[in-house]
């Protein structure tokens, strides 16, 4: 006879290590997390107990509706009173939710979270937990905590994806407790990634979704754990990756690494320009800014017409564009669609410090410019050069306008406005 | 009213602004690269480095030095959508 597992896993805890155990919950019917993330077979909420010489430490806990799953786990390998610390690698409620029944069972155990984590802390808890002064310890990268013959050493990796996120190491057993660093929405209750099911488009998904718009950030903790010895790797969500753990990390290396400077050098800075155009009129001033921001040395050019494209794509060239320029016509007093679903589609992506800008043609009012520049700068991009609206069918004169208005991009974007002394009423 | 002149280095470019500006309000209408999130000094995403005349701005609020320290602030730097401006200052993002 066929012997059916159950999908929410083991009753008890699992040995990922001797004297280290898996202590999560499994959570298969779940097909959305945090609004954003299709989650097809559900995932898991990864946490870990630590057994030493001088105590038992528990790092992460899981979500409020499993902490029952949670306790029954722990219970079956320790007893409340041996827990001397608690780690929270990321204060998200899907990992912190078991922490206040946690700490009231365990009241002699100190919390450690990274120093970017207090506030978070004080919001997640009830009015009522955070009166209570327990204690807790914020540390940083290298501090330490000894369980005896075990050392627990703590990595900040902020922005992995909230401010607060980190990692912690196991010294001597060279397992890392990576937070939702190298983690994916993927239930499996064989729980390690030798035993599970093909996870990979559940990983890369996951990074696409989650680590994407921090790349930046994944380098700065790359350069933290690539040094480490690796025996495990064990993220908050997914599977246990104990077999060959750096092939992740060289994956994570792969995914946040420029492929247009892979591909294609990294002398020019890239400008991007979007635009859709009923008539022409909008497409016109589109290649005169072309023209003129060709002008300047240094600055690779690409249009686009959005019409004629697909969102996905355009979110990849915008990631690795330094300027972008949206054009659209206004269509009775809005930009039109297209532009507003790209606009709303950049989440995964990092924008700080791009510049934007935005042009096109208008019938009688003429709102769409203003509407996108606005919007570019909630995205936290610059918008260093007025839009440029124009009536109807660009003149010569007018075209000649689009390319200064394109020279003027470009000079933003290689850095050569000259030190200008404006007014604060000028701006508007 | 009195004036005072913010530079963003980051963009060379000088603003003659009223004395009591909020440094995030020039910023954004320049086109500076400070940026912002929730405006009301607590999230630390404004964080901006105050390179000449840290003198020059209010005071930071016990809230704000609190926002500061838990971002990890280095000296000189300030919340842009707390600091008002009351003399000449060079501002860049943190």
């Amino acid at each position: 006879m066929v012997e059916v597992t159950s999908r929410t896993g083991p009753a008890g805890a699992v040995e990922i290590a001797p004297g280290v155990h898996w202590i999560g919950a499994l959570d298969p019917a779940l097909r959305t997390f945090d609004i954003i993330l299709r989650t097809a077979n559900g995932t898991t909420y990864n946490s870990f107990l630590v057994r030493g010489e001088s105590g038992v430490a528990v790092v992460d806990t899981v979500k409020l509706e499993f902490a029952e799953d949670f306790f029954r786990r722990l219970e079956s390998v320790a007893d409340y009173s041996e827990i001397r610390v608690i780690v929270l690698n990321h204060l998200e409620p899907d990992h912190s939710g078991a922490l206040p029944e946690l700490m009231r069972r365990a009241p002699q155990a100190r919390l450690y979270i990274s120093t970017r984590a207090t506030s978070m802390l004080k919001a997640l808890l009830k009015p009522k937990e955070a009166d209570r002064s327990f204690e807790y310890e914020t540390v940083g990268t290298n501090d330490e905590v000894s369980l005896g013959n075990r050392t627990l050493r703590f990595l900040h990796t902020p922005f992995l994806h909230w401010p607060d996120t980190q990692c912690t190491y196991l010294v001597e057993d060279g397992i890392l407790f990576s937070g939702d660093i190298f983690g994916c929405h993927y239930c499996d209750n064989r729980l390690f990634n030798d035993r599970v099911g093909d996870f990979r488009f559940s990983f890369d998904y996951y990074y696409g979704h989650i680590m994407r718009p921090f790349k930046a950030h994944v380098v700065e903790a790359l350069k933290l754990i690539e040094p480490l010895r690796l025996t495990i790797v064990a993220p908050t969500h997914g599977p246990i990756l104990r077999d060959r753990p750096r092939r992740y990390v060289t994956h994570y290396r792969e995914l946040s690494t420029s492929s247009l400077t892979e591909r294609i050098g990294n002398e020019d800075r890239s400008l991007v320009v979007f635009y859709m155009s009923a008539y022409g009129s909008t497409a016109r001033m589109a290649d005169a800014i072309r023209a003129g921001a060709e002008e300047t040395a240094g600055i690779r050019v690409s249009l686009y017409d959005l019409e004629g494209g697909e969102t996905g794509p355009f979110v990849d060239l915008i990631e690795e564009a330094d300027a972008l320029a949206f054009g659209s016509p206004t269509i009775n007093g809005d930009a039109v669609k297209p532009v507003w679903d790209l606009l709303s589609s950049l989440a995964v992506v990092n924008l700080k410090g791009k510049l934007g800008a935005a042009f096109g043609s208008y019938g009688w009012s003429g709102e769409a410019v203003r509407m996108i520049e606005d919007r570019m700068r909630g995205l936290k991009m610059r918008v260093p050069v007025p839009g440029l609206r124009l009536k109807l069918i660009p003149t010569d004169d007018e075209l000649v306008e689009c390319c200064d208005f394109g020279r003027k991009l470009a000079a933003a974007l290689v850095g050569g406005e000259q030190g200008r002394v404006i007014d604060f009423s000028e701006l508007g | 009213m009195a004036k005072a002149k913010v530079t963003f280095e980051d963009i060379n470019q000088t603003v003659n602004v009223p004395a009591g500006t909020r440094l995030i309000e020039i910023s954004e209408k320049v086109g500076a690269g400070i940026i912002y999130g929730c405006r009301e000094g607590d999230c630390g995403t404004c964080m901006t480095h105050v390179v000449t005349g840290w003198n020059n701005l209010t005071e930071p609020s016990v809230l704000e030095e609190k926002v500061l320290r838990e971002n990890m602030a280095n000296r000189h730097d300030r919340l842009a959508c707390q600091a008002q401006v009351l003399g000449d200052c060079t501002v860049k993002p943190a």
